[in-house]
């Protein structure tokens, strides 16, 4: 007779250990810092409208700069990433509202096109009415821009990411905001600064809130944000974003303080990309993260019925 | 448009995809309880589908130098090794074997006993073999996300990449809930199992199936197979191998069902298949409209800066 085990095995059981699922093949840096460049993009566009509206020219140059920088490097990481880059125009042969990337192809590309118009009527002074229009445009794509990344990840079958899908568009949000204020706070001088400053605050705010909301809901599953190189990014993430607030708020005014905060912020938008991505491919790594909640789910299915 | 449905139990999947009077759905029922591990069907898929070496490695870990499902791999024959009491996997009316001196191929928990015998009282040892393949989900993630059209659904309600058109963005590696499809590096596109598409067309059946010498891959109209899968594992059952039970069959469950479905003997873990997966897509609508409700805040958060003190 063998021996019942009157405890479970600590490790769920696996096909040798092996991953049930396909690590993403998504190359880093590109995504990661597509990620990132493309939330202070689409941030910096709505910064760069606001400017514009309340008189604000250098802020408003410094945003449009962002906007379409943001936008045209964040294009090259993506084709870049694919593994047929010459194919990159198939991305816009449908759309499709099942598939975030297609929904984002579809809106990256008119962003980058009007925030590109914008800047290039704002530097040389031709067509400024053609300009602002396409800055109001610009800015009418920048939000889905930063935030659609998150449906991106979230629609897969990652454990971390998906799971996290409540959270993570209020974490991308939050941490484009704060990299758009944080990267005009570096270029604009102080007194032209104070929408910056405080659009990098309030987007700290949301960026912190749900970076903590997301590691407290997840369980099991908020493991891969805290442990290895992820934990590491995120962490770091944490204290820069803090520093950044802790810096525009108390030195503000003074212009050295202000960039070193700006810095602080865009590295710290950076780290929490690298970080949540970087999860996302542990959590895909180790079958257990698949296993284990999903035992859970059918556990807590048979119960309620 | 009532089609395009993202979730749940779906009757007439290609007609969903909007094929007017599409053929009936066919579909794999693999049966691992007579799976013998030959591999005939990993072979007879590299051969039709003209499929690349996958790399020529030991694994170590058993007989399964394969691996995993990949994008050179669309059959994969799964090999586990088990210290568990042995079932009596065949039919009881089968002649018992004739007596014939045992070879110790020192493998782990052989004692005096074939271990792929079926009198003995081995009670140490089992092996459990299964041929793993492309599920071809009801409600597919992988070809819902694909940004492309590259993926698409057939007439037969298999999923289908179409090589010209992919671009190598690799959305759908991530979105597969089974770890199935997979991007080949140096060709930068995904592949995966076509249910061999093309013998389908001219009413032959998949290249794995026809190799398979013991009718472990079965091919068929899925309704059929369904039905005929749940003869079969009643049939076990009463024969005592309560540890028989179908995987994927059921069109209620988190994909809706899959055109390739499985009769197991052990946990789904355990061949390396999730226990309870769900279509990532059947949460896209809660998705996008957390993304929405995150736009708005962004551009609340812009309005608030420009709010209140004059610079």
């Amino acid at each position: 007779m063998r021996e019942q085990r009157l405890v479970p095995d600590a490790e769920p059981s696996s096909y040798y250990g092996k991953p049930i699922l396909k690590t993403p093949t998504w190359k880093q840096p590109d995504v990661p810092l597509y990620l990132f460049l493309g939330g202070a993009a689409g941030a910096s566009s709505v910064l760069a409208e606001g400017a514009a509206l309340s008189g604000r020219p250098a802020l408003q140059r410094a945003a449009r700069f962002v906007a379409a920088g943001g936008a045209g490097l964040g294009s090259v990481a993506l084709v870049h990433d694919l593994g047929r880059p010459e194919r990159f125009l198939n991305m816009l042969r449908v759309f499709k509202p099942t598939s975030p990337l297609s929904v984002g192809s579809w809106i990256l590309a008119p962003f980058a096109s009007l925030a590109s118009l914008a800047l290039a009527s704002d530097l040389t002074g031709v067509a400024p009415r053609v300009g602002r229009a396409a800055g109001v445009g610009a800015a009418a794509l920048g939000p889905p821009l930063a935030t659609y990344t998150a449906a991106l990840l979230c629609n897969t079958a990652i454990p971390a990411w998906h799971e996290g899908y409540r959270e993570m568009p209020f974490l991308f949000a939050g941490s484009g905001t704060s990299a758009a204020g944080g990267l005009a706070m570096i270029a604009t001088p102080v007194d032209q600064a104070g929408p910056a400053r405080r659009m990098a605050v309030i987007g700290a705010a949301v960026e912190l809130v749900a970076s903590e909301r997301i590691q407290q809901r997840l369980g099991m599953l908020a493991e891969p944000y805290q442990q290895g190189r992820p934990g590491f990014f995120m962490r770091t993430a944490r204290a820069l974003t803090i520093g950044g607030v802790a810096g525009s708020v108390v030195g503000g005014r003074s212009r050295a303080v202000s960039v070193v905060a700006g810095c602080a912020y865009a590295a710290g938008s950076v780290l929490t990309r690298f970080g949540v991505f970087q999860a996302g491919l542990a959590s895909a790594k180790d079958p257990k993260y698949v296993v284990v909640p999903q035992r859970e789910r059918m556990r807590e299915r048979t119960l309620t019925r | 448009m009532s089609g395009h449905r993202l979730s749940g139990a779906l009757h007439d999947v290609s007609a969903d995809a909007g094929y007017a009077d599409p053929p009936p759905r066919m579909g794999f029922f693999t049966d691992t309880s007579i799976c013998i591990g030959c591999k005939a069907c990993e072979v007879a898929c590299k051969q039709w589908n003209d499929v690349p070496e996958d790399g020529l490695l030991l694994t170590g870990m058993s007989y399964d130098n394969t691996g995993e499902l990949s994008a050179n791999t669309w059959r994969h024959v799964a090999f586990i090794e088990q210290s568990a009491p042995i079932v009596p996997v065949l039919d009881k009316e089968l002649p018992a074997p004739a007596a014939r001196p045992v070879t110790d191929l020192g493998m782990p928990g052989l004692r005096s006993a074939d271990p792929q015998g079926t009198t003995t009282n081995d009670t140490d040892l089992r092996w459990l073999m299964s041929s793993d393949v492309c599920k071809h989900c009801t409600h597919a993630a992988c070809l819902d996300v694909c940004p492309t059209g590259a993926l698409f659904r057939t007439e037969f309600g298999t999923v289908v990449v179409q090589a010209d058109v992919c671009n190598g963005c690799g959305y759908c590696v991530p979105a597969c809930p089974y770890g199935v499809i997979d991007q080949r590096k140096e060709d930068g596109r995904v592949f995966k199992c076509t249910l061999c598409y093309d013998r389908l067309k001219v009413g032959e059946e998949p290249a794995c199936a026809k190799a398979c010498p013991t009718q472990s891959i079965q091919f068929g109209e899925l309704d059929e197979l369904r039905e005929r899968a749940d003869r079969r594992v009643s049939e076990l059952h009463a024969q005592g191998v309560d540890v028989a039970r179908l995987y994927g069959q059921d069109p209620d469950d988190g994909v809706g069902g899959d055109g390739a479905f499985f009769l197991l003997l052990d946990e789904p873990e355990v061949y390396g298949l999730p226990p309870d997966p769900i279509v990532t897509t059947r949460d896209l609508v809660a998705i996008w409209k957390h993304v929405g409700a995150a736009a708005v805040t962004l551009l609340g958060a812009g309005a608030a800066a420009f709010l209140g003190r004059r610079r």
